[in-house]
C-alpha cells in the first residue's frame, strides 16, 4: 500500500481526524457553500476580511479525509494572506493536485505540498479542491452553492 | 438415512448446473488486472461486464450484416432487420409479454420512463392529479414525474419505507386516491437491494383503476420477470445492467396503453405516410421508434438475454442469493460496519456505511486492492436522506462473482480500518 501513502500522508490523516478552524464565523464574515454531488460531500467556508487581508477563515461540513484535511490546511495557510495571495495559492495548489507542477516544485506552497500525491488519484482531485472553490466563492460573495460537477 | 446420501448428490448436481469458474471464462474483462491485482468487480448495479457472446454479436453485426433496417430490398438490410426483430422476440419471451408489439426499444430504463411520462403522463395527468412513487426510487423514476407534475400542476406523492428499507404497502394503499393517475415503482432498489412486492402493489392500484409502471432496471438481471403475472402496465429495463451494451433498453407496455398513447418523437420509421398536411403514424411498436435505432445495441441485448437464458435466471438468482448472504455475514460482522438496507427480501446489493471512514476514502483504498465498488448516493439522494447519510459504499453482485471476491472485499475493508483508523 506504499502508493496509497502518497495520497494519505500522515499530515493529511492527522488533519482529517482533528481539523483546524472547524467552526462557523460571525455575521461580519462572508460565507459560501460547496457540494460534491458525486460523493455527497458538502462544506461551508467562512471568510472574515480586514481590508484586503484575510483576518480569519474557517469551515464546517462533512466529507472524506482528503476534503477535510484540505479544508483544514487551507484555513491555516490562508490566515493573514491578501486576497491576491490567496488566489495565487489556489492556482498553485490546483496545479499541484492535478499534476501540472511535477517538473517545477513550488516552494511557496509550503505545507500544502503534501497534497501532491492526490494527482495520482484523478477521482479524488475534486475532494481536495472543493474547499478552495468554496473559499473563492465566499471571497467573491457568490450566493449560488458551488458544485464540483 | 437416505437424505444424508441425497443431499451431497443434490449439491453436486447444482454445482454442475452453475459453474462460476466456467461462467467467468465467458467474460474477457475479468482477466484484467487493476493496480497489479486481479479485478474484483463489485459494481454491477451500476453496470455489468459483457460476455464474449455479446461482444461477438455486436462485432459480428458490424462485420457481416451492417445495414439500415425496415427499408432495404437488399440482402444486408434484410439480415439486419431479421436480427433486430429476432431480438425483440427474445425480449418478449424474456418478459413473457403477450405480443412482440408490446416491446419498444429505447436508450435505457431512464428513457423508457421519460417516454411514458411524456406520452401517457402528458395525456392523462392534469391539474391537481397525483403520481405516486416510493421513497426508494432512483432519480430516473423521480425526476421525470417531477417534471410532469410541474408542467401540469399535478402532485407527486411518495409512499414511505421502514428502517429496513421495505416499502410500507399499507401506506402506499392509503395514498392511492381518486386523483392518482399512475403508480411508478421500482422492482428492486438500486441503493438498498430491497425487493418490492410489485404484484401486490399492482393489484392494490388496479383495484382503484390506477395503472402501474415498474422500474425494472435492477430487477431484470437478478429476478425472473413475468409481466403477465405481475400484471403491470409498463415495465422498463436497461440492456447494460443485464450483460448487454450501454445505450439500449426496453419499454414494455400493454398494447391497449401503447395504442392509446400519442407518439413521443417524430421522424422516420414511426410513420406510415407523410404529407405536409398530415402524418399517419406507424403501428406498434414502431410508433415509438423514430429514427434509425441502435441496431447493434438491440442485437447485443438479444445476445445478452440469450446468454442469461442459457444459464437460467433461477440459477443466477440462487447463486447471487448465496453470495449476498455470505457478504452480509462477512462484511456485516466487521466492527464499525453499518448495513443500510436490511429488508427480509433482498437481491444483489450490499450497501453499508462505516464508522469514522468516509465512503470515498474506503472506495479509493478498495480500488487499490483491485476491488471496484460504488461510493456515493447511487442516484438515490432521497434514500440517503432517509437514512441520514451523505453516501454509502455499495457492493453489488453478478453471476460471475465468487465468495473469494467477497473475502477480498472484506479484507480490503479491514485494511482500510488499519490504514485510516
Amino acid at each position: 500500500m506504499a502508493d496509497l501513502r502518497e495520497m494519505y500522508q500522515e499530515a493529511i490523516l492527522e488533519h482529517a481526524k482533528s481539523p483546524r478552524n472547524f467552526r462557523a464565523l460571525g455575521a461580519d464574515s462572508r460565507k459560501a457553500e460547496g457540494f460534491n454531488p458525486l460523493c455527497g460531500d458538502h462544506c461551508t467556508v467562512y471568510v472574515k476580511l480586514k481590508g484586503d487581508v484575510i483576518e480569519d477563515v474557517s469551515f464546517q461540513g462533512s466529507g472524506c479525509a482528503i476534503s477535510r484535511a484540505s479544508a483544514s490546511m487551507m484555513t491555516q495557510t490562508l490566515k493573514g494572506k491578501s486576497s491576491r495571495e490567496a488566489e495565487n495559492l489556489f492556482e498553485n495548489f490546483h496545479r499541484t493536485v492535478t499534476g501540472q507542477n511535477a517538473a517545477q516544485k513550488k516552494p511557496e506552497l509550503g505545507k500544502l505540498e503534501v497534497f501532491a500525491g492526490v494527482s495520482e488519484f484523478p477521482a479524488r482531485v475534486k475532494c481536495a479542491t472543493l474547499p478552495w472553490h468554496t473559499f473563492q466563492a465566499a471571497l467573491h460573495g457568490e450566493h449560488e452553492p458551488v458544485t464540483t460537477e | 438415512m437416505s437424505t444424508g446420501i441425497l443431499l451431497p448428490r443434490r449439491d453436486a448436481a447444482r454445482k454442475t448446473a452453475f459453474d462460476v469458474e466456467k461462467v467467468r471464462r465467458d467474460f474477457p474483462i475479468l482477466r484484467e488486472s487493476i493496480h497489479g491485482r486481479p479485478l474484483v468487480y463489485l459494481d454491477n448495479a451500476a453496470t455489468t461486464q459483457k460476455p464474449e457472446a455479446v461482444i461477438e454479436a455486436i462485432a459480428g453485426y458490424y462485420r457481416h450484416d451492417n445495414a439500415n433496417i425496415h427499408r432495404g430490398v437488399h440482402l444486408l438490410s434484410q439480415r439486419a432487420t431479421r436480427e433486430y426483430e429476432q431480438a425483440r422476440g427474445r425480449v418478449r419471451k424474456f418478459l413473457n409479454a403477450r405480443k412482440t408489439t408490446e416491446i419498444v426499444f429505447v436508450r435505457g430504463a431512464t428513457e423508457a420512463i421519460n417516454l411514458v411520462a411524456q406520452t401517457y403522463g402528458r395525456t392523462n395527468v392534469g391539474r391537481g392529479d397525483e403520481v405516486l412513487i416510493s421513497a426508494m426510487e432512483h432519480h430516473s423514476n423521480i425526476v421525470p414525474w417531477q417534471m410532469l407534475c410541474q408542467e401540469k400542476g399535478a402532485v407527486l406523492r411518495v409512499a414511505p419505507i421502514n428502517d429496513a428499507g421495505e416499502l410500507l404497502v399499507d401506506e402506499l394503499e392509503k395514498l392511492l386516491s381518486p386523483r392518482t393517475k399512475l403508480v411508478a415503482i421500482t422492482h428492486l432498489s438500486n441503493a438498498l437491494g430491497s425487493i418490492v412486492p410489485v404484484r401486490e402493489v399492482v393489484s392494490l392500484a388496479h383495484a382503484k383503476n390506477v395503472p402501474v409502471l415498474v422500474d425494472g432496471a435492477q430487477a431484470a438481471p437478478h429476478l425472473p420477470v413475468d409481466v403477465q403475472d405481475l400484471d403491470c402496465d409498463f415495465y422498463a429495463f436497461s440492456g447494460h445492467k443485464i450483460y448487454g451494451p450501454t445505450g439500449i433498453g426496453v419499454l414494455y407496455g400493454k398494447a391497449e396503453f401503447l395504442e392509446a398513447m400519442p407518439p413521443w418523437q417524430g421522424g422516420g420509421d414511426m410513420i406510415s405516410s407523410v404529407t405536409f398536411e398530415k402524418t399517419r403514424y406507424n403501428k406498434l411498436p414502431y410508433k415509438f421508434e423514430a429514427g434509425t435505432p441502435d441496431i447493434a445495441g438491440v442485437i447485443g441485448l438479444g445476445a445478452a438475454i440469450g446468454y442469461v437464458e442459457r444459464i437460467g435466471l433461477n440459477a443466477i438468482a440462487e447463486h447471487e442469493d448465496r453470495l449476498l448472504k455470505y457478504a452480509t455475514d462477512r462484511v456485516g460482522s466487521i466492527g464499525g460496519v453499518r448495513l443500510i438496507g436490511t429488508a427480509a427480501k433482498k437481491a444483489g446489493v450490499l450497501s453499508f456505511a462505516m464508522e469514522h471512514i468516509h465512503p470515498h476514502d474506503l472506495g479509493s483504498i478498495l480500488d487499490h486492492e483491485g476491488v471496484a465498488v460504488r461510493t456515493g448516493h447511487h442516484c438515490a439522494q432521497p434514500v440517503m436522506d432517509r437514512f441520514h447519510l451523505p453516501a454509502t459504499v455499495r457492493a453489488s453482485f453478478a453471476l460471475y462473482n465468487t465468495a473469494a471476491e467477497i473475502d477480498a472485499l472484506a479484507e480490503g475493508i479491514e485494511k482500510a480500518k488499519r490504514f485510516l483508523g
